[in-house]
């Protein structure tokens, strides 16, 4: 069996999970592909599930109503066991990659983190993932059993639903009490579309000036173009932007088909969640930026004249 | 208190490759920031009045002692060092590391959030999972009271405040702190400290993943850089490539 543990949000699939569907289905490696859905309200997320999958496992209640590692990594850990997994997919995300090396320990399974492919071939599991700050990329090879795999986000296409409707079993599971106490809590909720799930990226660092100028430039840009919008680590830590948007070694990583960089120098922290991109953007007034070398276009000038330029042209 | 220590390339640096590998023999290599970090916060929480020791722990090749002594000359008070010249993936690293809290009756594991060699956020995870203990994980605010820590830290979508009782394992991110230098003095003291050094095969431990090849994988960029004195016409014609060339916008 091949087992995903499904990412989803307000009843519905996250994006990732398809992705892992098709790195499920690529893998080359036998067994049923089964979906794990762990949490509360989850029978619009189940249905979606019954389209891609040969199996769809559900666990609603109000345990999972929040995400806690110890919760997530004794549940799947379970039902790897229980149905006999040989491989284990989850997604990467924050969440996905901290609980999956608990997952690994208990499966006794050797784990590989953040891939961008994965193969199944004479009695190994082989991939690839990038490493020292997304500079190399790394293949990777295991002769275990029992694999446990984070699927980096954006690495695969998402698989399309089918016409199938896969049966849903619940779930019985023994699950430990929680020890990490949640007391206080800030979601930076957003009404754009999320980094990791965005075709184009928009994202500003110091050379935006301020957190108005951001507002103006950088959410200005965003909306015309119906993008995602991110931030550097210097500004996050300034207050200018919620530490949701941070893009970078210490924040998210995206890969969307256009990383639009708006003063933004490119710091090795901030290019190494950003530098896959397909196509990348740079707006700076300094032609010696690091941006620049990976940038596919990019304008030296004032971010100030040149950006409500770009707002005023697309609204035309 | 645990604090794990781990010797990386030098951000700054950039990286080479030979025969398919990452070659690091003539490069500087400095202590993971991650785990300096780490480090720093176990030194805080003693000088805040914590009655512990602050013990660092590397497994890794020779070279790694010079990782531990900057981390005895910041302060820690001894250090082990398990010698090996074997690549071991985070999870079979996590079965050494949670063997020597057990035998050091360590209660509290700082570990870097994110290994800048690596890019794996593994090693605290599966350390906790092995010892059976609760982990935080990217914390950016810590203090301990009465065996119970609380703090703050990033998940998916925002900002949590924690509190769990010890022990724990906690990882570290950017701007936990700021760490301090060794100072003259303490480098000298350093040199009298423990550092204790470990072979790997009492721990009986195997790599789980083999690395096959390691390149740098540069993209080509097109680098079509404009002058963007007249903005208007700079900002149309980036427009016009966007659209007629990268075909990325409608």
């Amino acid at each position: 069996m091949i087992l995903i543990a499904a990412e989803h949000a307000n009843g519905k699939l996250s994006r990732s999970t398809y992705e892992i569907v098709t790195c499920a289905r690529e893998l080359g490696r036998e067994g049923p592909i089964a979906i794990l859905i762990l949490g509360k309200d989850v029978v619009g997320a189940a249905a979606e599930a019954a389209l891609v999958a040969d199996q769809v496992l559900v666990a609603d209640r109000a345990q999972f109503a929040q995400y806690d590692a110890e919760l997530w990594s004794a549940a799947v850990a379970q039902i790897a066991s229980e149905g006999e997994a040989h491989t284990v997919l989850i997604g990467g995300s924050r969440s996905g990659r901290e609980y999956s090396p608990r997952v690994a320990v208990r499966l006794d399974a050797a784990l590989l983190e953040d891939v961008t492919s994965l193969r199944f071939a004479k009695d190994a599991v082989s991939a690839q993932h990038y490493t020292y700050l997304a500079r190399v990329t790394e293949k990777i090879e295991t002769p275990a059993k029992t694999i446990v795999a984070t699927v980096k986000p954006g690495s695969f296409a998402a698989a399309a639903p089918g016409s199938n409707h896969a049966e849903q079993f619940d779930v019985d599971l023994n699950l430990p009490e929680r020890r990490v106490k949640v007391i206080g809590r800030s979601l930076e909720k957003t009404a754009r579309i999320s980094l990791s799930e965005a075709d184009i990226v928009v994202a500003g660092g110091r050379g935006v000036g301020s957190a108005d100028g951001f507002t103006k430039l950088v959410e200005g840009l965003a909306d015309q173009l119906g993008a995602a919008v991110g931030a550097t680590r210097a500004i996050v830590d300034a207050g200018w932007r919620p530490y949701s948007e941070q893009v970078g070694q210490t924040g998210k990583t995206v890969q969307p088909k256009a990383y639009i960089a708006i003063g933004i120098s490119g710091a090795v922290q901030h290019l190494s969640g950003m530098s896959k991109s397909k196509i990348i953007v740079a707006i700076n007034k300094d032609g010696d930026a690091p941006i620049f070398k990976v940038a596919d276009y990019g304008i030296v000038g004032d971010v100030q004249q040149i950006v409500p330029a770009l707002i005023d042209g697309l609204r035309k | 208190m645990m604090t794990l220590i781990r010797q990386v390339l030098d951000a700054e640096q950039s990286v080479r490759t030979r025969d398919g590998a990452v070659d690091l023999a003539n490069s500087k290599l400095v202590m993971d920031t991650m785990d300096e970090y780490g480090l720093e916060e176990a030194l805080r929480l003693r000088e805040g009045g914590i009655d512990a020791e602050v013990i660092a722990v590397g497994v890794g090749p020779a070279r790694l002692r010079e990782a531990l002594r900057t981390a005895l000359a910041m302060g820690a008070d001894r250090a082990v060092h398990v010698e090996t010249e074997i690549a071991l993936d985070p999870i079979a690293l996590s079965k050494v590391v949670a063997e020597i809290a057990r035998q050091e009756q360590a209660e509290l594991i700082l570990c870097g959030g994110q290994q800048a060699d690596w890019d794996s956020q593994a090693l605290g995870a599966a350390t906790a999972e092995r010892l059976n203990w609760p982990q935080v994980t990217w914390t950016s605010a810590l203090s301990l009271q009465d065996s119970t820590l609380t703090g703050k830290h990033d998940v998916d979508e925002g900002r949590e405040e924690f509190s769990v009782a010890l022990p724990a394992v906690i990882t570290t991110q950017q701007g936990l702190n700021d760490p301090r230098y060794p100072t003259l003095p303490n480098i000298l003291k350093a040199k009298k400290k423990e550092l204790r050094s470990e072979t790997l095969e009492q721990f009986q431990v195997q790599p789980m993943v083999k690395i096959t090849g390691e390149e740098i994988q540069v993209k080509e960029r097109l680098r079509k850089i404009l002058d963007g004195k007249d903005a208007a016409a700079a900002a149309t014609e980036l427009l016009h490539l966007l659209r007629d060339e990268a075909r990325v916008i409608a």
